[in-house]
């Protein structure tokens, strides 16, 4: 593209006046992209909370079935790797390739540890014939849970609703680490230091989000 | 335009029809007011400051404060007086006297199944006294669907698995048209039925005659009447096979075999439209049908076998 | 697509290989590849539109089957709402003129904007797919429990518009990022067109309700799918809820649709009264009002379906509210006329068509909106020539306006004035006739979706029929003169209508593919015309780029 500034930094794309400029922009999009994803969560929390008021003894009852201890591993995972991210910024910022590769892939690994835990529990679900949908029928004993217990009215929606929340929000994590690999790969060709780290900075801000997003589906799902 | 009672809005037949028409007719001709003068004012402007020289360039009007709080002011308070005005009409349509008259409804594809206290099931036609407010207390057994009676300016939507209700007060005997206006599949706007209006009299004997048993092929005929939106008895194809002189024959289905007419074919087809389609038609009958109680289901039986 | 005879480069001539074009980062020819798509998109729902209009013309069958029928105007709505009127004026308007008229080189993120486009596109076709794998019917509403009842083509209609969705959120999302961010220097709020405004306004609601769209499909998809009980009765699940999610984005989705109309005619009509547009800042910030209260008016979609007699007030009441700043902004276009110097051209036909048809369109809407009266209306034809009203006679017609007026920027060429005014005309009348009757055959009880009808209601149906013909020979004849204008129309000038924006002042025609030699500054506001008198003291056509210093 024509452009004859000397002083034109390799990262600046030629339809922004200033490095400034263009910082501001991805920022204000990666806000806003952040904006539509809680929206696109609230209509699945409003689901949610309408269910739950129709049917609160059910969607207690309910979530006894899911292992807060595992929802609770879940969530110290993915509050450390907010940790990781937070810091491999820091390091960009303060132009150490070394710290921020490795915060990066601490985090990778991270969201990987949090779908792993994830599987085992959809599994031992699966296993008890608790589906979302059609094929939802619980039955079975198993760490003496008696999970024909659960084969009552309304707790198909709840086990819906559990597996569209859990299922987008895993998703979510799945398209971080996608994410986190690109610019893992960025960094060590070292494209990033002080002047320029935005992805960093923007993939950082769509993790916390999808760690916050975990931290209200949670209690909601697994506490209360 | 002449007879606006004819030209806009059907006859108004029921008691807060007339009040819905003169909510209407205000903010129809409010609304017709502003509207010829937003025009007006427009082709005047249009011509009164036609470019005449292609060196002009006018200068801005300064902007007058009172006038533009005018026009924010008087649209507000005039959609607010009609706002509190059809507030106060619709809960009245809301609120249905304590001793109305009450007849169940149930809509299921495509046919209006009307039940009375006393008994009574009718199909086509929904009879009401005159002059005594009724309450339809109305649900749904398949889709939804949704209870409309210009006349009375009524509407309702059917829910499945939910009561919603409405409520009127017929002023004039007559007949009045009953559509669906939820949109609920293929025969979606055969959906239809009439209100017979009738005087308190009349609609004690109607009912009284009406709950003396039938015999079986006369109660079946009754029934027929919502088959009949899809099947002829004239030998005629419609959405459905026609079901005149089929019993004792051979019916070829869509999966290339052939089963005999008998009773329980009939019943099978009435419980279980999709199991056995007959070749040539699409499997859309709906199910809702299975509801009937076995007293029906005989009569409709024994109806269909005697069509010749 | 010919030289310009001064041979200079513009964005059309600086690399004509397909591959410069599919694979383009520049706004420009993003525009003109959406204006080609959505093009197809509305000739597509057009023939369906004709063909429901033709089978309506007698009671009983006259065409097609009942089912056929449902279908039609099934698909019709969904072409053309979905992948029509939803990305229309922003993505081919929004995308050709935004960056231009701001003075920024491109919109903040180019790649995303041609991702949009192929997101589209993707999510278009495989809408249209549903088409070949079966029965999609239920109106483009897809209410509970009838659409998850029927066929499978329900699965790719809802994933098509969940993908287009995407489209709409990241166009929008990169809008809002190039206002804030890539004005030109001295192009302060005050200043900027309203055009740009109403752009900014849509793309807020883009990026606010489309989400909610994305959800409500998803779960429908999935309802349908695997049978989750959300929305399914027979499962547990409440119709209701669905209509609920559906109007949340549905509504506001209605501005979608209407807010950059608001922001062509508000151009149109500075520009061609050669006057400050009047009550400017009102004009500006009631769109971005609009916007929001958009989202708290879903419920009176619901009047008749079962929700609470509360929630049916508050939404009526917030319904009205929102009447009126749109009033008013009616009010303000027909005194920009008011002591201006007004000049009747082509796309200024079409903003007068527009005062027209969008205030009929209004009026019935406030009707709609009383609830006693809405009970009686609700579902019948008066619904119908509403939203026709609304959306054809105001987005469309708006439309047509701001493709008349930047024609001649976009291609470099004129079109002829004598056949653009005709079509207007055709237009005009052919809409007219078309929706008018459907508004007394409504009041008079004609529900809506109605394969037969009772036979009192044919003169109206008839009436309508013809309009539609009419109507789509205007639309064939606009069709034929721009086409015919890119092989033998007049090379066009800067800037032929005398505007004052960037888009007329500072650049060529066509554009330079990097819209400006030189960053504009901007000294007055777009509508500040006795500011720029210079300009026009000649009386003849501007024909030189004026340079930010002067």
């Amino acid at each position: 593209m024509a452009n004859a500034h000397s002083d034109h930094p390799a990262h600046l794309q030629h339809h922004f006046v200033s490095s400034e400029q263009q910082f501001d922009a991805a920022k204000m999009g990666m806000w806003l992209f952040l904006v539509t994803e809680i929206l696109l969560f609230s209509g699945m929390f409003v689901a949610y909370i309408v269910y739950r008021t129709w049917h609160p003894e059910v969607f207690a009852h309910s979530a006894e079935l899911l292992d807060p201890f595992m929802g609770g591993l879940n969530t110290i995972v993915l509050l450390a790797s907010s940790f990781t991210v937070a810091l491999g910024i820091h390091y960009a910022q303060k132009d150490n390739k070394k710290g921020l590769v490795i915060n990066l892939i601490l985090t990778f690994l991270f969201a990987l540890t949090f779908l792993v835990v994830k599987y085992f529990e959809y599994t031992a679900k699966f296993e008890h014939g608790v589906f979302p949908g059609a094929a939802f029928d619980p039955h079975g004993v198993s760490h003496g849970v008696d999970y024909a217990l659960y084969n009552i009215p309304y707790a198909r929606q709840f086990f819906s609703i559990y597996f569209v929340m859990t299922g987008i929000h895993g998703f979510h994590v799945l398209v971080g680490m996608g994410l986190f690999t690109w610019i893992t790969i960025r960094a060590l060709k070292g494209e990033f230091s002080s002047a320029y780290y935005t992805p960093v900075e923007n993939c950082g801000l769509y993790w916390h989000l999808v760690d916050i997003i975990w931290i209200f589906l949670f209690p909601l799902l697994y506490l209360i | 335009m002449g007879d606006k009672g004819v030209f806009w809005l059907p006859d108004a037949m029921s008691t807060f029809a007339g009040e819905v028409d003169a909510l209407f007719w205000f903010v129809f001709w409010t609304s017709t007011v502003l509207f010829v003068a937003v025009v007006a004012a427009k082709l005047y402007f249009m011509f009164r400051y036609k470019r005449r020289d292609e060196t002009s360039v006018p200068d801005p009007v300064h902007e007058s404060k009172l006038l533009e709080s005018a026009w924010i002011v008087v649209p507000t308070l005039l959609v607010l007086f009609v706002f509190i005005w059809g507030f106060d009409v619709y809960l009245r349509m809301n609120t249905a006297p304590p001793d109305a008259y009450e007849i169940t409804v149930r809509g299921k594809q495509w046919a209006w199944e009307f039940e009375y206290a006393e008994g009574v099931t009718t199909f086509t036609e929904m009879y009401v006294p005159v002059g005594r407010p009724v309450k339809l207390v109305m649900s749904s057994s398949d889709v939804l669907h949704s209870f409309f009676v210009p006349a009375f300016r009524v509407k309702q939507d059917l829910v499945p698995n939910r009561y919603s209700s409405v409520w009127f007060e017929a002023t004039q005997t007559g007949e009045f048209q009953i559509y669906c206006t939820e949109y609920c599949g293929t025969a979606h706007s055969a959906m239809l039925a009439k209100v017979v209006v009738v005087s308190e009299e009349e609609f004690a004997s109607w009912i009284t005659e009406q709950s003396q048993d039938l015999p079986p092929v006369e109660l079946g005929a009754q029934l027929f009447a919502q088959c009949a939106l899809c099947h002829a008895v004239d030998g005629t194809t419609k959405i459905g096979p026609a079901l005149n002189g089929i019993f004792g024959t051979q019916q070829k289905l869509t999966d290339g075999t052939s089963v005999l007419v008998d009773e329980d074919f009939i019943l099978e087809s009435i419980l279980n439209p999709a199991i056995k389609v007959a070749e040539g038609f699409q499997p859309i009958m709906p199910a809702g049908y299975s509801g009937m109680t076995p007293k029906q289901l005989d009569g409709l039986v024994a109806y269909i076998k005697s069509l010749k | 697509m010919s030289e310009s005879a001064s041979g200079t480069i513009n964005y059309l001539n600086h690399d004509k290989s397909i591959k410069s074009w599919l694979l383009t980062l520049d706004h420009k020819r993003i525009g003109i590849m959406y204006l080609i798509a959505v093009s197809l998109a509305f000739l597509a729902g057009g023939i369906l539109a004709i063909l429901v209009r033709i089978e309506l013309m007698a009671p009983g069958e006259t065409i097609m089957s009942a089912d056929a029928y449902n279908q039609s105007f099934t698909l019709h709505a969904v072409l053309m709402i979905f992948t029509f009127i939803i990305p229309a004026v922003p993505a081919v308007m929004g995308n050709f003129v935004l960056p231009l008229q701001i003075g920024a080189k491109d919109v903040a993120f180019p790649r995303l904007n041609l991702a949009s486009f192929y997101i589209y596109v993707l999510g278009a076709v495989i809408a249209m797919a549903a088409l070949l794998v079966g029965r999609i019917d239920g109106g483009w509403t897809f209410y509970t429990p009838y659409s998850t009842s029927v066929g499978d083509g329900i699965l790719f209609v809802t994933t098509g518009v969940f993908v287009m969705g995407f489209s709409s959120i990241l166009t929008g999302l990169n809008f809002i990022v190039t206002v804030h961010k890539m004005r030109a220097p001295g192009l302060t709020w005050n200043r900027l067109p309203l055009f740009i405004w109403s752009i900014y306004a849509t793309a807020i609601v883009q990026v606010l309700a489309t989400p909610v769209i994305g959800i409500t499909m998803l779960l429908l998809f999935l309802e349908k799918f695997m049978h989750i009980g959300i929305f399914d009765p027979a499962l547990g699940g409440d119709p209701v809820l669905f209509q609920h999610f559906f109007w949340f984005y549905s509504h506001p989705a209605v501005y979608i649709m209407i807010l950059p109309a608001f922001g062509i005619i508000s151009d149109l009509m500075g520009t061609f009264s050669r006057h400050q547009v009047s009550g400017y800042k009102f004009v500006a910030l009631s769109s971005v009002a609009i916007a929001f209260l958009g989202f708290l008016v879903w419920g009176h979609h619901m009047f008749v379906s079962g929700q609470s007699a509360t929630s049916s007030v508050v939404f009526s009441l917030i319904t009205y509210l929102i009447g009126i700043p749109t009033g008013v902004k009616v009010i303000n276009w027909v005194s920009t006329m008011y002591r201006g110097s007004v000049q009747l051209k082509t796309p200024m036909l079409y903003a007068i068509a527009f005062l027209f048809t969008f205030s009929i369109g209004g009026f019935t809407g406030i009707m709609l909106g009383v609830l006693a009266i809405d009970i009686h209306l609700h579902d019948t034809y008066f619904v119908v020539a509403h939203f026709h009203y609304v959306m054809m006679g105001g987005n469309v017609i708006a439309a047509l306006g701001g493709l008349h007026y930047w024609w001649p920027k976009i291609t470099g060429k004129m079109f002829n004035e004598k056949l653009g005014k005709i079509a207007a005309g055709l237009v005009f009348f052919g809409f007219n006739l078309t929706f008018f009757p459907q508004f007394i055959m409504g009041a008079q009880g004609m529900p809506r979706r109605y394969y037969d009808y009772l036979p009192e209601f044919q003169g109206y149906h008839l009436l309508s029929t013809y309009g539609s013909w009419v109507l789509a020979a205007g639309l064939f004849l606009i069709l034929g003169y721009l086409l015919a204008s890119l092989i033998n129309g007049k090379k066009a000038g800067l800037n032929p209508w005398g505007a004052l924006t960037l888009e007329w002042t500072h650049t060529t025609t066509p554009p330079h593919p990097h819209n400006f030699l030189e960053t504009p500054i901007v000294t007055r506001g777009a509508y500040d015309f006795h500011l720029a008198k210079e300009l026009f003291a000649t009386g003849e056509e501007v024909s030189e780029v004026v340079t930010s210093t002067h």
